[in-house]
């Protein structure tokens, strides 16, 4: 049950990952790729009906944590009060810009908005990664199984480490970096003309970055943490996820430049997911490491829920990702095609 | 301060200003299905615009529900981390259920309800306004059997430290929950009525955009009428007395109750005073409590001198304010609609003014009533966290400072302030283009290749 559970969950932040990282990515992006009003338009345009269900994957994969692991989320949650905040305040300006945008046509607030817009996602995509980065890394869990982390000490991930460390912070660089390629990616299937060339240009750069970004970021995590790789030892088949982040990688650039930006979209889909589970099965079955002391790590074992709200969450878990998911298609083949070629919205 | 009264205050501000918004896409959600439906009968184009602009206004609301309502998923674990490491088994159940069964469906197809309609049948654009009803309710829903295992937990055993659920189904037909769902959607439905209602009066006195005016008058009245009426009986009846069954220190200090005695009396008007243990300047009409709650004028009430004073609610004056605030709008409700159907019905109500100046301003009064009504819950059901297992003081994060709570509850304030005037200048925005459609709100935009 418990590593079933876990996948669960990992699926729940891979599905929030992909999905809402285009809409950050295209967010990223209107603040230096879009060069006037109706570019601007067309790419808010194309996230414009989906981007809050996007975020819906991160309540339900909040959700999904505090019933599974009650434990994990209320350490985890308490001891990155501060950042959490941040990104909560984050999400706020972010999502009310997107929406106040929509119905104010001053030109000063809408550059104004716009702004906000970008820098909110560019800084949500760069804690999302410092996030993941913290966890890999460990947190100084104190014996209660709680701790407290402060947004920096002295940068280095120590026993006693801020949550932002040079580890970390390349946590977020990948995240920035591989989020604006995804968003980049999405734009040049759903805009047209100058501004789609202009998107499909700028995944050429974008991944060189990332390619160094992501070998640099698997050494690094070697190096912080050894153990990470124990369990591809022990499973060496499971070596398939390094390789598919290298497959996922270079499909992206060969679509790219053969202009089939949808398999292009789908293979950096695939290049997330390879590198969100790659982490995630590093972790097994650790769900928050402890750099202090190994024997305080909260694991699976001792974070999971009772058997009785396991057993009946997987059955109404299935029925309503069944759903969800089609929703989501649904959705997606009703706004499929160019958003800025189709008929208004209303 | 201490920090556990940061804590409790962090998550109640932010969780007042958040139901501002979903009380009215509750409501409002299923107004809009009323106007679909005729507009789909009928086929008269002005149903569709006045369900395109109530969209419009819902579209708002949602996002600012959305973007209030992550942080208070979020403040369970950050604010009040040995509750969720306790309850999580138990409530974080419905929790995530509400994430996986109401959100993504109300935001797929709000968002073909906003964004679709040119790409839709006429039947599945209707589809998807119910299906956002449908979604937005399912929400409430597993919310309030949340809230409901707090105030009355059922069906649970403690494991290790933590709480289990023994039984599913027994948590979702908790009794508290279905009857406090049902007071909390009517409450849900009341506001929605009374804004639709009141936009309606504003544009017949304003003397513009007069067709659609009728029709919200015409809506939002008979919805008013049934919803004033249904919150208070059976909704609010029906609560009431299983409160007092199950939360005797609440009812006691909602009511004002300090003495237990057969054949208690309401009180109207007075002020508790928690140091003399009486109402102060009270106005009291005799035996009627004891009637409302057991149906009979001679039964005995149980008062606050029966409980003892470490399971007194918190705030015991600010429960009794709550309350009456609570229930003295409801009455308002009653003779505000109820005189307005009278006149819609009779075909007076649109030229009588006074009666149209009164529903315009009583548009706030819902808000004021649902969120009174909702810290008179919360507040009764002090000093508890989990009714009679645990205490509000044993549940904060206690690796969270007072002054790092102190910190982000002031951020929190600041940020809302400003949300509360950016969705002011929204809201007053789409009222003054109003339904037709030259000022619709997001106009096409044609980026060809070709430029």
């Amino acid at each position: 049950m418990g590593f079933i559970w876990f996948w669960i969950v990992a699926v729940m932040i891979v599905g929030y990952v992909v999905l809402d990282g285009f809409d950050l990515g295209v967010g990223v992006l209107h603040l230096f790729l879009v060069r006037n009003e109706a570019e601007r338009q067309a790419s808010l345009r194309s996230i414009g009906p989906v981007w809050d269900g996007n975020e819906v994957w991160l309540l339900a994969g909040g959700g999904t944590l505090y019933f599974a692991f009650p434990w994990l989320y209320a350490s985890a949650f308490s001891g990155f009060y501060l950042p959490l905040m941040i990104v909560l305040w984050l999400l706020i300006l972010r999502g009310v810009s997107l929406e106040l945008r929509n119905h104010i046509d001053v030109g000063v607030w809408r550059a104004l908005l716009d702004g906000l817009f970008g820098g909110s996602s560019a800084l949500l995509a760069i804690f999302f990664g410092a996030a993941l980065a913290n966890v890999i890394r460990g947190v100084p869990l104190r014996a209660d199984g709680y701790f407290f982390l402060p947004l920096w000490t002295n940068w280095k991930p120590g026993p006693n480490p801020g949550i932002l460390d040079w580890y970390t912070v390349i946590g977020g660089l990948v995240a920035l970096v591989s989020l604006t390629l995804h968003g980049a990616l999405w734009l040049s299937i759903k805009v047209s003309g100058d501004l789609e060339q202009r998107a499909r240009r700028l995944v050429r750069p974008l991944w060189f970055v990332l390619l160094a970004l992501t070998v640099v970021s698997l050494i690094a995590t070697i190096a912080v943490r050894p153990q990470t790789l124990d369990n591809y030892y022990r499973y060496p088949f499971t070596f398939v996820v390094p390789v598919g982040v290298i497959a996922a990688l270079v499909c992206i650039w060969l679509w790219n430049r053969n202009a089939q930006p949808v398999k292009a979209f789908l293979a950096s889909c695939f290049y997330l997911f390879f590198m969100l589970a790659g982490a995630c099965w590093g972790l097994y079955p650790t769900l928050l490491p402890a750099t202090s002391n190994s024997g305080l790590d909260i694991t699976l074992d001792r974070a999971l829920s009772g058997p009785h709200a396991l057993a009946v969450g997987l059955v109404w878990w299935v029925i309503g990702m069944a759903l969800a998911v089609g929703y989501v298609v649904f959705v997606y083949s009703r706004f499929k095609g160019k958003s800025d070629l189709g008929e208004g919205s209303h | 301060m201490t920090a556990e009264l940061i804590h409790r205050l962090h998550f109640a501000f932010t969780i007042t200003f958040h139901y501002l918004f979903p009380q009215l896409t509750m409501g409002l959600a299923l107004l809009i299905v009323a106007l679909k439906t005729v507009a789909l009968k009928t086929g008269e184009e002005q149903w569709d615009r006045a369900a395109r602009f109530w969209g419009r206004i819902f579209g708002i609301n949602f996002v600012f529900g959305v973007v209030t309502g992550i942080p208070m998923e979020f403040e369970f674990g950050t604010n009040w981390a040995q509750f969720a490491r306790v309850s999580g088994g138990v409530i974080g159940q419905p929790l995530a259920m509400e994430g996986v069964f109401s959100f993504f469906l109300e935001s797929a197809f709000l968002g073909l309800f906003l964004y679709g309609e040119k790409r839709l049948s006429k039947t599945m654009h209707w589809f998807s306004s119910v299906m956002v009803f449908v979604g937005s309710w399912i929400s409430g829903f597993f919310i309030i059997v949340t809230d409901a295992w707090m105030q009355h937990p059922v069906s649970y055993e403690m494991v290790n430290g933590h709480y289990e659920v023994l039984s599913f189904w027994q948590l979702l037909v908790n009794p508290w929950g279905l009857l406090q769902y049902m007071h909390n959607m009517t409450g849900a439905v009341v506001t929605g009525s009374f804004v639709m209602a009141a936009t309606g009066a504003f544009y017949l006195l304003e003397g513009r955009l007069q067709n659609y005016g009728r029709i919200f008058l015409k809506v939002g009245v008979i919805a008013g009428v049934i919803a004033s009426i249904a919150i208070i009986f059976p909704t609010g009846d029906l609560h009431g007395k299983y409160v007092a069954k199950n939360q005797p220190a609440a009812m006691a200090a909602m009511e004002g109750v300090f003495k237990s005695e057969a054949g208690t009396g309401i009180v109207l008007i007075g002020q508790p005073n928690e140091e003399t243990g009486q109402i102060d300047n009270p106005i009291v009409i005799n035996n009627v409590l004891s009637f409302l709650i057991y149906g009979t004028t001679s039964a005995e009430v149980k008062g606050l001198d029966q409980i003892p004073h470490d399971q007194w609610p918190t705030a015991l004056p600010l429960l009794y304010y709550a309350y009456h605030i609570m229930a003295g709008l409801g009455t308002w409700f009653i003779l505000l609609m109820a005189g307005s159907a009278f006149l819609l019905w009779r075909g007076k109500l649109h030229q009588t003014r006074w009666v149209l100046w009164a529903l315009l301003l009583s548009f706030p009064l819902p808000y004021i009533a649902n969120t009174a009504g909702w810290m008179t819950a919360e507040l009764g059901r002090q000093p508890w966290l989990i009714y009679g297992l645990m205490r509000t003081n044993q549940g904060y994060s206690n690796t969270v400072s007072a002054s790092n709570g102190l910190f982000t509850l002031l951020g929190f304030m600041g940020l809302y302030t400003l949300l509360g005037l950016l969705f002011t200048v929204l809201i007053y925005r789409e009222i003054s283009n109003g339904p037709e459609p030259k000022t619709a709100a997001i106009e096409p935009v044609h980026v060809g290749g070709a430029e």
